[in-house]
Order: structure tokens, then sequence, then C-alpha cells
């Protein structure tokens, strides 16, 4: 109990204060993560759509991939990842290991497959109809994939949320492809699991309690903007 | 539903096109601001590669600030266990290491991946026990005599029993005794330093711990240092840097600054002082400049 009291009243003070570090890794956090995020639905949307709609060879095999994706183990992408980005790696010469924009990639392979393919159920659960007659309305190729996605719109943000969690609670790509290295690729996950390995659980339940009320935030936010779409959609 | 898509597709084809266009255009730029800003990496970086325990002190967060004031070199410190660390060392993924694994140094050392080991510094493994000390080991020089004579008197002793580094220690000093331990008074933990060392002292038995964490977790135990000092009990710490002759890629002059600077006087000294403060004794005992054979003498 006592420890919960002191986690609790840490945060606290870490917040209240505006503790410069803490704001410096919870910044970090949320731009890795979020634009993690915003590369895989970049890509993710129009690729669900063309496996969910799409009428091409060795699309169901491109679609169990997908799904076997969603499934990705962190530590599986961090150790590909750092195999290709080390030194004597084939990317190597990129220099990009231990620095903010792997830990971007590694990320983005997590999360790509989780909006990818929940983007894909989503515009295949719509009415077959819908998109012959959109196409026979003279809509582009574009056009048909923006009108198909908005009325997916629901399915779509459920995949936004589900990817940005997934990534902003990730703590073993991070962590190998980061190094967890201070003011540079620390984030609030691999921050809180080395507080726990020195002994400071007070500081790892605050920065544990701060991670919960950004992913709280931001997932609210999303949701609320999921829900506006629901009700004007019909 | 079908009919509401249908007429906003025929009013406003154009307009979504021109809408779609700009999201597009704006959601890329949103994107290079956010590579820009997020993908800069400095140019003069020196990635150390240490142990979790050796960063677990903070002794680092003390040292490397002062580093990089003093060269301008930016620090990575990469804190993994003590195999992974030696092999980034080895295949030149790291610029320099600190390690207490001396052995496995020696071998890096010998197939030329590193150069320039030095001795820093090193921390040790006590016996702890109740000031009781039933078992008469209190002073001894020996660790094995000192487990010899608590397994003989059967006196209760704590074992971490997690297969740690501190347990690997104690299974060491076993070994060297040349026996295995087993009975009622061998208690195997399966826990944490810090709760191993409750369980001794409540049930008034000995235990085998590193000085930081009894240091730490002092004030709530009733138990004393008993033996300390003897050689097989000493985590030795080295300093190398990762071979740029053999690896094009290692910073070279990065490297070198790094292990001439954790030998240096200045930061010898910051060594010997860390952890007076909170603990009321230092957590490490500065080498630079010492021969290893003459620790624990």
């Amino acid at each position: 109990m006592d420890l919960i009291a002191e986690g609790i009243s840490k945060a606290f003070w870490l917040l209240v204060k505006g503790d410069r570090d803490v704001f410096q890794i919870a910044l970090l956090t949320l731009r890795v993560s979020g634009l993690a995020t915003l590369i895989s639905l970049a890509i993710g949307v129009p690729l669900g759509t063309a496996l969910a709609l799409g009428r091409f060879r060795g699309r169901s095999a491109a679609a169990s991939i997908v799904n076997t994706g969603m499934g990705l183990p962190p530590v599986v992408v961090g150790l590909w990842v750092s195999i290709m980005l080390w030194r004597y790696g084939p990317l190597g010469s990129l220099r990009l290991m231990y620095t903010p924009a792997a830990m971007v990639i590694a990320q983005t392979i997590i999360a790509l497959p989780i909006i990818t393919g929940l983007t894909m159920s989503g515009i295949g659960q719509l009415d077959p109809g819908i998109h012959v007659q959109l196409l026979s309305l003279g809509a582009t190729r574009l056009q048909l994939v923006w009108l198909l996605v908005r009325e997916a719109r629901l399915a779509v943000l459920a995949a936004v949320i589900a990817g940005f969690g997934r990534v902003i609670s990730e703590i073993g790509a991070s962590m190998m492809v980061g190094g967890n290295v201070v003011g540079h690729t620390r984030v609030l996950t691999t921050a809180t699991s080395m507080e726990v390995s020195r002994g400071n659980f007070g500081e790892a339940i605050a920065l544990s309690l701060i991670l919960l009320c950004i992913t709280l935030t931001i997932t609210s936010c999303l949701t609320r903007l999921q829900q506006k779409g629901g009700s004007t959609q019909s | 539903m079908l009919c509401g898509l249908s007429t906003s597709l025929s009013k406003s084809a154009p307009k979504v096109h021109a809408k779609l266009t700009t999201r597009i255009l704006l959601t890329v730029l949103l994107l290079a601001v956010f590579a820009i800003s997020v993908g800069a990496a400095p140019a003069r970086e020196v990635i150390l590669a240490t142990t979790t325990s050796t960063a677990d002190t903070g002794l680092l967060d003390v040292l490397i600030p002062i580093f990089q004031e003093k060269t301008g070199y930016m620090v990575k410190t990469i804190a993994v266990g003590t195999g992974q660390a030696l092999a980034l060392g080895s295949r030149g993924e790291a610029d320099v290491l600190l390690c207490h694994a001396p052995a496995s140094e020696l071998e890096l050392v010998k197939n030329g991946d590193v150069i320039e080991r030095k001795l820093v510094m090193h921390n040790d493994f006590i016996i702890v026990g109740p000031a009781s000390d039933p078992a008469k080991v209190r002073g001894l020089k020996s660790a094995a005599e000192a487990f010899s004579r608590i397994s003989g008197g059967q006196s209760v002793f704590v074992s971490r029993g997690d297969d740690s580094g501190t347990h690997k220690k104690e299974k060491a000093v076993w070994t060297k005794l040349g026996t295995a331990p087993s009975g009622k008074w061998y208690v195997e933990a399966g826990a944490g330093m810090g709760r191993t060392l409750s369980i001794a002292s409540e049930k008034d038995g000995y235990t085998l711990t590193d000085r930081g964490t009894y240091l730490a977790f002092q004030k709530n135990l009733a138990l004393d240092i008993l033996v300390e000092g003897d050689a097989i009990l000493l985590s030795i710490y080295h300093v190398m840097q990762v071979n740029p002759a053999k690896f094009a890629k290692v910073n070279g002059a990065g490297g070198l600054a790094f292990a001439e600077f954790m030998v240096s006087p200045e930061v010898q000294e910051i060594i010997s002082t860390f952890g007076v403060d909170k603990y009321g004794d230092p957590l490490f005992f500065p080498d630079a400049g010492k021969n290893v054979d003459d620790l624990g003498k």
C-alpha cells in the first residue's frame, strides 16, 4: 500500500513540477509512437483496402501474412531490425542504430500489420454493392478508396487505436533498437523497466501512471472521433 | 445510406478530391517534419556497452555528463547482459566496453577485438550473518573456510537460488570447497537480493550478497558484515576500447578517450566517494594503475 501511495504522489509531483527529464521522455514516447502510427496508417489503410477489394493472385496468401503479422512479438521485430541496422549489418551505413528513427522503424513494423489487417476486415464487411455502385457512378480509384474508408471509418479508427496502443506499450523492440539511452532514446516503457531493475519502485509506478494517462487521453480522443463518426453516419 | 452516399458523391466529387489532396499533402508534410526532427543523429557519438548491474548503481549517470562536457562526445550507454555487451564489442557494434567478467574479456583481448584494456575499479560480495555468529566466521579471510564452517555447524544459510550472478558466485565458492550444499539448514529463496537478505535476517541466517544491495537495505536488517576481501568475492571492472584497426566503423578516438577518462585521477576520486552520501560507505573501490593480482590481498 505504501508503495502505491508513494508512486502516486511521486507521479503527481513529477507532473506538477514539470520535471524536465520526465517531460522529455513522455514527449519522445509520443513522437516515436505517434509517428510510427501515422506511417502505418498512411501505408496500412490503402494496403488493407486493396487486400479487401482486390482480385489478384496471391491475395489470400498476403491476407494470411498480414493477419499473422498482427501477432508479431516486439522482441522478434527488435532483433531483426537490430540485425539490419547494426554497423556491420546490411543497412549499417545509415547509422540509425540506437536512434529514435530506429525505434520508429521497429514500431511501424509492429503497427503496420495491425492497421492493415483491421482495415482489411472493416472494408471487407461493407456491403459489396457499394463498391459496384460507386464504380458505376463514375468514381475514380482514389475516390473509391476514400469513400469506402469513410464508410468503414469506425473500423479504421479502431485499427488506429489498436495500432497506437500496441506500439506505445511495447518495450522489447524499443529497448533493443533504441538502447534506452538517456536523453536520446529513453521512452516511458524502457524507463519504467529500468527503474524497476534499480529498485526504484516509486519512480517506476510514477512513470507507468504517466504512460497510462497519455494512452488514456489519446485513446479517448480517438474514441470520441469514432463515436462522432458513427452517429453522423446514418 | 447508399442514397446519401451516391448524392454526396455526385454533388461534391471535385470537392472531395481537393479535400483528399490537401489531407494527403498535409500528412506527408507532417511526416517529413517528424522524420527530420526524430532522425537527426549527432555525428560525434561513442557507444558504450556495459552490464545492467553497472548501470543500475547510477555511477555512470554521474560520470558520463562530465565526460560529455569535457570532450564534446555524446555517449550512448547501452546497458545489457554481460554476454551481450561482450558480443557487441567482439562484432564492432560498440566503441568501448565496461565489464566485470575478466576471463571472458581476456578472450576478446586475445582475439584482437579489444585493446587498451585497463583496470578501473572493483566492488565485492560479502558474507553477512547474525551478530551472534553461531558458525564463528567473523573476520575470516577465506570465503570457502566460512562456508565450510557454516555447513559444518548446520547454521542457516539463505541462497538466492535464482541462477543470478550472485547465485553463480555462491556456487563457485561451494565448488571451490568441493561440496554441494543440501539439508534443512540450506534455504533456497528463489528471490532477488533484497528479499533474500530479509529472509536471512528473519531466520538469523547467513547469506552472500553484493555490497551495494546490503548497504541499501542495511537499516531494515539484523545482519552484520562478517567476511569480506577474499579475492574470489571480488567483481573486477575493466574498461576496454574496441579495436578500430579491426573494425573500421568503430569510433577509435572516442573509445580511447572514454577508456582514458575512466582511469583519470578525477574519475577515480569520484568513484572512491560514490554512494557515501546515500549509504555511508562507497559502492566501488578505485583501482586504476594497480595490478589486478594484488586485489583482495
